[in-house]
């Protein structure tokens, strides 16, 4: 039996966001977003009843987030992140755009390790296979990002 | 990580999977790969959920027959390709309000067949023709259909409608006048024939 495409947007189309978010920022993300559930609708009616559709998802948003990484790449905006600005609430870290500000200061493959490991809350070994580097690699990287975020957070707060 | 989650804010997150689920629906309509949408029409018999494939309106159901069961029956017989996307109903959704305000005495909508075969298309092809306020028996049915013993197979395609009050099951009556059955509830059913009734 298979499941109407609706229930996969409702269920995971908010994790995908925050995925594409955290490996792209809030402004390349919504492309990404839009790109990996038209994908996701193509192939659906061939994916298998057993699959695991966030690490299926998480797979194609990665791919999609490298084709806007390098489309960037080519055409070099202006202005390639979101300017940093006084924290209307004054207090670091309290609203959203404060966290994907601090992740946007990782490197790529921490912030891809940070995205799908605690974002999509995808294991280790997926997060590897997602990414091609080995498990103990992606567990570095997610482990290290977070640390990263961490430290940047009491930093910015301090 | 948890710490650093928590001060993930999502308030912001609702208006954006708004707008990204409506550029999906356009964007999923022009690249051919909207084979089932739907959206649901209040109406005085409760929420009717409407279903369109790019031919027509493919499905009508009523709350009891609950909405979620009728989606993952769609996706089964027609493709799992379903999204909510109300822009390709609107028509069907405005000609449904009309018909229960009293405006509308036929429907105008194209249709898609593909849910009922043989017999069963042939009877609720039949009741397409059946005007507002009239009725027929399922006997009389039946025989306009060519198959005047096929009595409980007309009850059958009239149990099985996918496109009720559309295809106007609710105009076929027993041949002593009681209601016999309804996929919407005798209630509905009643209510609809009154309703036309009293036009």
């Amino acid at each position: 039996m298979s499941h109407p495409f609706e229930r996969v947007v409702q269920e995971h189309g908010a994790t995908v966001l925050r995925v594409c978010r955290a490996v792209l920022g809030v402004q390349d993300a919504d492309d990404a977003w839009s790109e990996t559930f038209l994908a996701a609708l193509r192939a659906y009616p061939s994916l298998p009843a057993d699959a695991d559709v966030a690490a299926w998802l998480v797979t194609i948003a990665h791919r999609k987030a490298i084709d806007v990484l390098r489309a960037r790449a080519r055409d070099p905006l202006p202005v390639a992140a979101v300017p940093e600005t006084e924290s209307s609430t004054g207090v670091p870290g309290a609203d959203d755009s404060e966290l994907w500000a601090l992740v946007a200061t990782l490197p790529p493959k921490q912030r891809q390790a940070v995205a799908y490991h605690f974002f999509a809350g995808l294991p280790h070994v997926e997060v590897a296979s997602i990414m091609g580097v080995s498990a103990d690699a992606a567990r570095r990287a997610s482990s290290d990002g977070v640390a990263a975020l961490r430290t940047l957070r009491k930093k910015w707060s301090d | 990580m948890t710490d650093l989650l928590t001060s993930l804010d999502q308030s912001g997150e609702a208006d954006a999977l708004t707008r990204l689920h409506e550029r999906l629906e356009t964007d999923a309509a022009s690249a051919g790969l909207l084979d089932v949408a739907y959206r649901t029409v209040d109406t005085p018999v409760g929420a009717l959920l409407l279903a369109a494939t790019e031919e027509g309106l493919v499905r009508l159901a009523f709350e009891r027959e609950d909405f979620d069961t009728v989606l993952e029956a769609l996706a089964d017989a027609v493709s799992p390709r379903v999204l909510a996307s109300p822009s390709r109903l609107d028509d069907a959704a405005r000609q449904v309000e009309e018909y229960f305000a009293g405006e509308r005495c036929r429907f105008e909508l194209p249709l898609d067949w593909r849910l009922s075969r043989g017999f069963r298309r042939t009877v609720l092809e039949h009741l397409v023709g059946i005007g507002y306020g009239a009725t027929e028996s399922y006997t009389q049915v039946a025989a306009a259909a060519g198959s005047p013993r096929a009595v409980r197979a007309v009850g059958t395609a009239c149990a099985t409608n996918p496109l009720p009050i559309v295809v106007p099951c609710h105009r076929v009556l027993r041949s002593d006048g009681s209601l016999g059955g309804y996929l919407g509830g005798l209630d509905t059913k009643r209510a609809l024939l009154g309703m036309e009734a009293a036009a």
